[in-house]
């Protein structure tokens, strides 16, 4: 169903203070995507690269959320969605994620997600950690345990919850289930994770905590959030897409993106001209 | 200057729209109260004439000519026995069906066709069941006029209403906890397995239940397959026989239910008779009353530890 793909994104420059080159995580080649007849990604190309953090920015509905979830081929669930052209190469083993070839199953045990609400199952803190290693066969308790445990250190909730890991994920506060959400996405030890919006739902305090996570947590993973907010952007990314109407309009390094935009309509949007 | 309002009309319109509320809220009682009564009516009657006759003897005895020494052994144990095939039956093919429909099957016409007759077979008369049952059941598969028969046919009967409460207990689980878990790499049998099925269980039960409790008081498709109305001994008991042909000697045989019994006495002229019935029929109710009981202590049990 899908055609080669033959689009080569351009070398950006590396992030301020890297002395070496970003190595290549993942690249969008000329994607197209359809709710139904609905075009709502049209062509982008986009590097994610290994161990930063990438954002995307841009107007609602332009397309953020559709781009992410083609990453861990959400749109699958649906009848009525299609991937139309071009594709999702996952590196280093040069594998299109999109390719009708490969099993969504297994994209998704290498790439893991993080949702705009947090969505806990309704089970204890122990066994949502668990459960993405439930579903990739682990059954030894200890190894369980231990991963349980640094899943969630990794994702700065083992002292708020290690006395209570036999209560439900549901009686934790707002950032803590989101938090508890990362532990999840974090446990499998995913390539890469992604992000919606995920302190859309909380207050300044909690997203304070949750961004100063996803900074640390680039030491291990790449990460590709959706914001709405462009403050968080310019805090927490290294390089940053700024998409309208189903289009990468411009992609850089995050700095270049906020301070000397190339593109008149990236400008508009980061000065709040936009509209 | 300020225009003073005239809060003389105002008054007069709001007590005139309030007069609406006080007629709505006297009918709605009066109509709330032809239900509540008429069933209170008829179990205060039922209880009166039937209480006194509730010894233990009138549940160990077989029916008997002399309406002193009639019981209801025979009818309560078929009962049971029925129901337990209903619930075998009905319970894990209607869960089944249910699941494949919200979490497996392709949203097409086939599969909109197939969920309108489901509804429509809901509605359909329980007699023509029974009619069906015996052609199929007892003449075509050979059961014979046989507890397998009656709980098959029954299971029939409640297999739409599981399968719409399976759906509709699984509808009510956020599409954002199926994508949870999908994220996570979960197969579609995996999300089924460790999310669908434990968080949709207190609506399944409670439909199964309901289900379980409108079969315990069917009449005619069980009399159409041909249970007997008078029967004066015990079918097997069940999985006691010798294995492994034996364990099943039970499924084959001749049995009675309580509304056939019930409907037996109804039918005799004398006056003795009808207290049986009165009775029996307080058995019946009371085994429908705590059926729902059950539902709703399950229901809550089960929903305690489910929140989104
Ligand atoms: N399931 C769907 N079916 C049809 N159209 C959809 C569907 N989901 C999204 N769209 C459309 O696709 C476009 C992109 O939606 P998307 O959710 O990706 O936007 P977004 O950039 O994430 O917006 P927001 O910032 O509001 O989350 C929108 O025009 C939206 O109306
Ligand atoms: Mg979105």
């Amino acid at each position: 169903m899908l055609k080669p793909v033959t689009l080569v994104t351009p070398v950006t420059a590396s992030a301020p203070g890297d002395d070496v080159a970003p190595v290549l995580k993942a690249e969008v080649k000329a994607l197209d995507f359809y709710y139904g007849s609905f075009h709502a990604l049209k062509g982008v190309n986009m590097p994610v690269y290994d161990r930063k953090v990438t954002s995307l920015i841009g107007p609602s509905g332009c397309g953020k959320s559709t781009l992410l979830r083609c990453f861990n081929r959400m749109h699958d669930l649906y009848p009525g969605n299609r991937y139309a052209g071009g594709g999702i190469v996952l590196q280093p083993d040069n594998t299109n994620l999109l390719s009708d070839d490969v099993d969504p199953i297994e994209v998704r045990m290498r790439i893991s997600m993080v949702f705009q609400k947090p969505n806990p199952f309704p089970k204890t803190i122990f066994e949502n950690v668990a459960y993405s290693l439930r579903v990739r066969g682990m059954r030894n308790k200890s190894e369980l345990e231990d991963r349980v445990q640094s899943a969630l250190k990794g994702a700065a909730l083992w002292n708020e919850v290690k006395d209570r890991l036999g209560e439900l994920g549901a009686n934790l506060s707002g950032g803590q289930q989101q938090r508890l959400c990362i532990a999840r996405a974090l446990a499998s030890d995913p390539e890469l994770i992604l992000f919606d919006e995920p302190t859309s739902a909380l207050d300044p305090i909690a997203t304070a905590s949750i961004e100063e996570l996803v900074m640390e947590l680039k030491e291990r993973v790449s990460i590709l959030i959706v914001t709405h907010n462009m403050q968080q952007a310019a805090r927490i990314s290294d390089y940053a897409g700024y998409m309208y109407m189903g289009e990468l309009i411009e992609f850089g390094v995050t700095d270049q993106i906020f301070i000397k935009p190339q593109k008149k309509a990236t400008e508009d949007y980061i000065t709040g001209r936009f509209g | 200057m300020l225009k003073a309002p005239d809060l003389q009309a105002i008054r007069q319109i709001i007590a005139r729209a309030k007069r609406w509320d006080m007629l709505f809220s006297v009918l709605g009682i009066l109509s709330l109260m032809v239900g509540v009564l008429s069933f209170c009516v008829l179990f205060a009657d039922m209880a009166i004439k039937g209480v006194p006759r509730l010894e233990w003897e009138f549940f160990t005895s077989f029916p008997s000519r002399r309406a002193a020494n009639a019981g209801i052994l025979s009818a309560w144990v078929g009962t049971v026995l029925v129901m337990m095939v209903t619930a075998l039956a009905a319970v894990p093919v209607g869960i089944a069906a249910g699941v494949y429909l919200e979490e497996y099957a392709p949203k097409n016409w086939v599969t909109g066709l197939i969920e309108i007759n489901i509804t429509n077979l809901a509605g359909v008369p329980s007699i023509v069941y029974g009619l069906l049952a015996l052609g199929l059941f007892v003449y075509q598969f050979g059961l014979g006029q046989s507890i397998l028969s009656a709980g098959l046919t029954l299971a029939l009967l409640i297999l739409p209403v599981v399968i719409v409460a399976t759906r509709e207990a699984i509808r009510a689980i956020p599409q954002m906890i199926r994508e949870g878990s999908y994220a996570c790499g979960a197969t579609t049998w995996q999300t089924v397995r460790d999310h669908i099925l434990p968080y949709s269980s207190a609506g399944i039960l409670t439909g199964v239940i309901i289900g379980m409790a409108r079969a315990i008081g069917e009449t005619a498709p069980i009399i159409t397959i041909g249970a007997l109305t008078f029967i004066a001994f015990l079918p097997p008991a069940p999985f006691a026989g010798d294995p492994p042909a034996g364990m099943f000697d039970w499924l084959f045989a001749p049995f009675t239910v309580m509304p056939i019994q019930m409907f037996n006495w109804t039918s005799r002229p004398e006056a003795a008779f009808t207290v049986n019935a009165a009775a029996a029929g307080f058995v019946l109710v009371f085994m429908t009353l705590a059926m729902n009981g059950l539902a709703i202590y399950l229901r809550y049990r089960l929903r305690k530890n489910i929140k989104w």
